[in-house]
């Protein structure tokens, strides 16, 4: 085993087979799973070497697999099942939020739901309309469910293991335009806790908090204002549920200055919580106000305009400059 | 005891795997006990006699049947040409219709002007018959908007790609229809893969109760990406419908004279108040789902050689033939107006500009919004400052 170079997509199916391999409870299922494995193969092979069996392909229905899959984890099994779009998970909303979030709690926690659905999100990468969004405040904002997203390859081994142990429902969102990102995976390490917020670059002016697809353009980031000689930190958030305030506290008690980003719509979104939450937490450390930067109260857009649309470098680093300029 | 209670008893598996219980897989219908399609023109061209269904196309003349022939031959060069100029990185994907020609242009050719068409994202043979220029179908496949016309211009809705959503669009479309004491009817159309979704189960109870004039037209072209049929359902198709309580029939939907002709019998039906239908196309896939697809991972070239026999443009060429309704100077000319097609499209796509960049917050309210309205003003002034910088 020890530390290879896989691409993030690569690093789940990995994940997958060995968790697979190590639990005969845990099943996988979704649309074009099986055979193909999955529209982005995430799941390929999966089908060849574990059988129909483990690895089901699902009628066109997401309410049916989310449906289905809460009433397989009810009997004893660990469905892992794959949305094959963010767009279309909202067939499958209601199941998420009136049924899946709840079930532990009006059972008075005598059962569990540990069922982890993966939904490939956000844009960039040309789609047309439906494949593209970054739908995650509308189920961190759902009590019941934990949500999380992976940023690099490692963690998109690691927590995908530790989502499948997990006896909560995990929406797993997969930053799809990052699959074919290569990065190094110690599959011998043992992983710090699933929720936990990590700092992935080191720096004393500003902190860069992100997750999933934005954690790059913000280590780009980084190193461009690096060169104009401002020192920037970089938090991955990994969860947005629960959020690892206590890191982003203790970054921002050190830099004073504090910018979000995600590819989701400002507006209700994510970095209004972590913004509430850090003021009110380091309102005496804060040299300037949380700004954010992310998408716009409209839809998203076609694929020709994605580029101006969702937060690329130029974005990032203005509002640096204007967090710096308090 | 019923047979339910029976297998209810069987003893419980401990084990992930095997068991005893009869695998699904084992329940599939057998091959060779397909029920019947409805059908007029043979795959070799011959025509054959309906019962039922010969009066909805009695009066087709050859002038008719060569405008079929036509509507097939330019929709499927508009979707080859598509199909190129998505390889060039004109377009940023495409859904080809390659195989389904007969099944949209003898169904689309039953509609009435003042009918109502809901397609889902493949239908460019069903926009080419309700007149929509084909260009206008490029827009949202080369990514410069979501959507790309006007419905209400030809009464043909927007490309839907949330699956199977559409099918209560129609049906609710079709149930403000029966309100105004319209006879128009609706036609919504869906694939095989979108049968399973509660959506459309929902279509059909609602058009079911309250008789909506809506007819279900389900392209079964066997494959939902790489899901075959058996995958969504355990009994054909269009027996479906009966459960509802409306008719359904399987046509050949290779065969554009029978998808005519019993078009045209669910629309009249629906219009003279007999309440929604149910019409399973028979046909295939001949290429990927999308140009994104890769076929070759989950089925052989087998199963594509053998529609290929069936295919609908010749088999309408060799009943034109045969029946002297066409000469050597029609198919030439058609040829060279498919050239021109072609030409046109790949001229008009490669000419079609980028959205302007204020178009990200245009339409996303009809009576406006203060947040949308201050976000494009930041916007602007963002974009804005780069202009000043000369352009970065
Ligand atoms: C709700 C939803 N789930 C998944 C998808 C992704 N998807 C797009 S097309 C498709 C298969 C559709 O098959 P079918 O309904 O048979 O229509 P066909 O494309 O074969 O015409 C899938 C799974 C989607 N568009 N919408």
């Amino acid at each position: 085993m020890g530390v290879q170079k896989l691409p993030l997509a690569k690093a789940i199916n990995e994940s997958l087979r060995t968790a697979l391999e190590n639990d005969p409870k845990v099943l996988i299922m979704g649309e074009d799973v099986g055979k193909l494995g999955g529209v982005f193969r995430v799941t390929d092979g999966l089908q060849k070497d574990f059988g129909e069996e483990r690895v089901i392909d699902t009628p066109l229905a997401e309410s049916g697999i989310v449906g289905t899959a809460i009433g397989l984890a009810l009997r004893g099994y660990r469905p892992v099942v794959e949305i094959q779009f963010d767009g279309f998970v909202f067939p499958a909303y209601d199941q998420i939020v009136t049924q899946l979030a709840k079930m532990h709690a009006r059972a008075l926690g005598k059962i569990k739901m540990p069922v982890v659905i993966r939904i490939p999100y956000g844009g960039g990468i040309g789609a047309v309309e439906h494949h593209s969004e970054s739908p995650e405040a509308l189920f961190a904002h759902v009590a019941g469910l934990k949500v999380v997203s992976p940023s690099n390859s490692s963690d998109a081994y690691w927590m995908m293991q530790q989502a499948i142990q997990s006896n909560d429902p995990v929406i797993f969102f997969e930053p799809k335009r990052r699959y074919w990102d290569k990065s190094e995976v110690d599959k011998d390490a043992i992983p710090g806790p699933l929720h936990k917020a990590q700092v992935v670059r080191e720096g004393t002016d500003l902190t860069l908090a992100a997750y999933g697809p934005m954690v790059k353009v913000c280590l780009e980031a980084a190193a461009a204002a690096a060169e104009e000689g401002k020192s920037l930190e970089v938090v991955d958030l990994r969860s947005m549920s629960p959020i690892d305030f206590d890191t982003v506290q203790s970054s921002v008690e050190k830099t004073r200055r504090l910018v979000v980003v995600h590819e989701a719509p400002v507006f209700l979104g994510t970095g209004a919580e972590i913004a509430a939450r850090i003021t009110e937490r380091c309102f005496y450390h804060l040299e300037a106000p949380v700004l954010r930067v992310g998408g716009y109260h409209a839809p998203y857009p076609p694929a020709r305009l994605e580029e101006e649309y969702l937060p690329g470098l130029d974005r990032v680093l203005d509002t640096v400059d204007r967090s710096l300029a308090y | 005891m019923t047979v339910e209670s029976t297998a209810a008893r069987t003893p419980r598996r401990s084990s992930t795997s095997g068991g005893k219980r009869a695998s699904a897989k084992k329940a599939a219908p057998k091959k060779g006990t397909e029920p019947e399609l409805v059908q007029l023109l043979t795959p070799e061209g011959k025509r054959v006699k309906n019962a039922q269904y010969d009066e909805y196309v009695a009066g087709i003349t050859a002038d008719d049947l060569r405008g079929l022939y036509r509507d097939m031959v330019l929709t499927r060069r508009f979707d080859a040409e598509a199909t190129s100029l998505q390889r060039q990185g004109e377009l940023g994907l495409w859904a080809s219709l390659l195989g389904q020609e007969a099944a949209q242009i003898g169904s689309g050719r039953a509609t009435r002007d003042d009918d109502y068409v809901f397609p889902t994202y493949r239908e460019h043979g069903v926009a080419w018959c309700r007149g929509v220029d084909p260009t206008n179908l490029l827009g949202m496949f080369r990514g410069v908007n979501n959507g790309g016309w006007d419905p209400n211009t030809n009464n043909f809705h927007l490309y839907t790609i949330v699956i199977g959503s559409q099918t209560l669009h129609a049906t609710g479309y079709a149930m403000g229809v029966a309100k105004d004491g319209a006879d128009s009817a609706v036609i919504a159309y869906f694939g095989d893969g979108a049968s399973s979704q509660g959506d459309v189960a929902e279509a059909f109870t609602f058009s079911a109760v309250y008789n909506a004039p809506v007819v279900f037209f389900c392209q079964n072209n066997q494959w939902a990406i790489s899901e075959p049929t058996e995958k969504q359902t355990r009994v054909p198709l269009y027996q479906r419908a009966q459960g509802y309580g409306f008719p359904g029939v399987r046509v050949d939907g290779n065969d554009v004279l029978a998808v005519l002709a019993v078009t045209k019998w669910a629309l009249e039906r629906a219009r003279t108040g007999e309440g929604p239908a149910l019409i399973e196309a028979f046909t295939y896939r001949m290429g990927a789902h999308t140009t994104s697809d890769d076929p070759s991972k989950y089925r052989n070239d087998d199963e594509r050689v053998a529609w290929e026999a069936k295919d609908p443009i010749l088999r309408l060429k060799a009943y034109l033939e045969s029946e002297g309704h066409a000469d050597e100077g029609f198919f030439a000319e058609l040829e060279a107006e498919s050239e021109a097609l072609g030409k046109r499209v790949r001229e008009v796509v490669r000419a079609m500009p980028d959205p302007d960049l204020m178009a990200i917050f245009e339409n996303a309210y009809a009576d406006g919004h203060a947040l949308v309205d201050e976000e494009r003003a930041q916007f602007a002034a963002y974009q804005a400052s780069f202009a000043d910088e000369g352009g970065k």
